[in-house]
């Protein structure tokens, strides 16, 4: 089965982001208060060894598993969209402690309360494609 | 083996391992992002016939549908498996803070008081969950990325519009945290 490299990928990431307790509420209350290091230390190290594997990639043009070489799209130069939707987000982001993965992987953990938040999130991704070209880009 | 992986995994093992989910998806040919999924979700209902932007080949995202199915499975083995039942250990600044919103600090990664059962018969607390996901749902797909397509993706990539779209997420979440929070609760 072609797919269950996906899911066994996207069930470590679970696994990871939960026992880091990255899908946590209080832990995203903390970061924002700044009184702990512990979420900019997920991040940062993430980040950080990220920018070092993409070199890598780039540099010694290293192809992905069909042999075909690793393409990085950039991002659309602009502003005012990730500047207002990333805001947006945030203030969403601190209100559930949730960014989109974190949401799903809280539903597997047992809180299901967390299935009103993804309702909140089809809800919202779908107004903004019917409004998308009323919006600054 | 089992009693190390139960306990909390401290930042720099948690940082190292998402690096290690982007590579891995980079080396099946993808991109890590999550947030696409919504989009996703929305075309496979049906959005695509009312609206252009969901008018797409949601087959081209099944990796990431499974992606993110899989992730639903992580939580489940987290929390039987995996499972340990030592509080979080959260700041002692941060319990005081919250208890000033009058939200308790109960050891379980997300307060029960906002997440437990009883929400479905709080009207307000309903609400409030619905509208942060308004928000996360709107607002990752205006930015376009969230913080796996642009913290993660983008700026393991350098991409400057992904720097912008981080500091607008913490102009949000510093606005919601310190400033909004208080007037909610």
């Amino acid at each position: 089965m072609k797919g269950l490299k996906y899911i066994l990928t996207g069930l470590v990431f679970g696994v990871i982001m939960a026992k880091s307790e990255a899908i946590s509420w209080y832990r995203i209350q903390e970061m924002f208060r700044f009184q702990s290091f512990h979420m900019y230390g997920i991040i940062g190290t993430a980040v950080a060894l990220g920018v070092l594997a993409v070199f890598i990639i780039k540099k010694f043009r290293i192809k992905d598993a069909r042999g075909n070489p690793i393409v990085f799209q950039d991002k659309d130069k602009s502003w005012p969209r990730y500047i207002i939707g990333g805001s947006i987000f945030g203030l969403g982001w601190a209100l559930t402690g949730a960014c989109p993965g974190p949401m799903f992987v809280n539903i597997g953990y047992g809180y299901w309360a967390m299935i009103i938040v993804v309702i909140g999130a089809l809800l919202g991704t779908y107004f903004y494609g019917l409004i998308k070209d009323k919006l600054p880009h | 083996m089992l009693e190390i992986l139960r306990q909390p995994w401290p930042w720099y093992i948690s940082g190292a391992a998402i690096a290690f989910i982007m590579v891995l998806l980079l080396f099946f040919g993808k991109s890590f992002g999550v947030s696409t999924n919504l989009r996703t979700m929305c075309t496979i209902v049906g959005a695509g016939k009312r609206v252009k932007f969901f008018e797409f080949d949601w087959k081209t995202q099944k990796w990431n549908l499974l992606f993110l199915f899989g992730s639903v499975l992580g939580g489940i083995a987290a929390s039987t498996l995996l499972r340990d039942n030592e509080p979080l250990r959260l700041s002692a600044a941060t319990i005081e803070d919250l208890k000033g919103l009058g939200i308790a600090f109960d050891g379980g990664l997300n307060p029960a008081q906002l997440f437990g059962a009883d929400l479905f018969t709080s009207p307000k607390g309903i609400a409030i969950l619905l509208l942060g996901g308004i928000l996360v749902g709107f607002g990752t797909r205006y930015a376009g990325g969230c913080t796996s397509g642009h913290a993660i993706s983008g700026l393991s990539n350098l991409q400057i519009p992904s720097l912008i779209a981080v500091v607008g997420f913490f102009i949000g979440g510093l606005a919601m945290t310190h400033l909004l929070l208080p007037l909610i609760f």
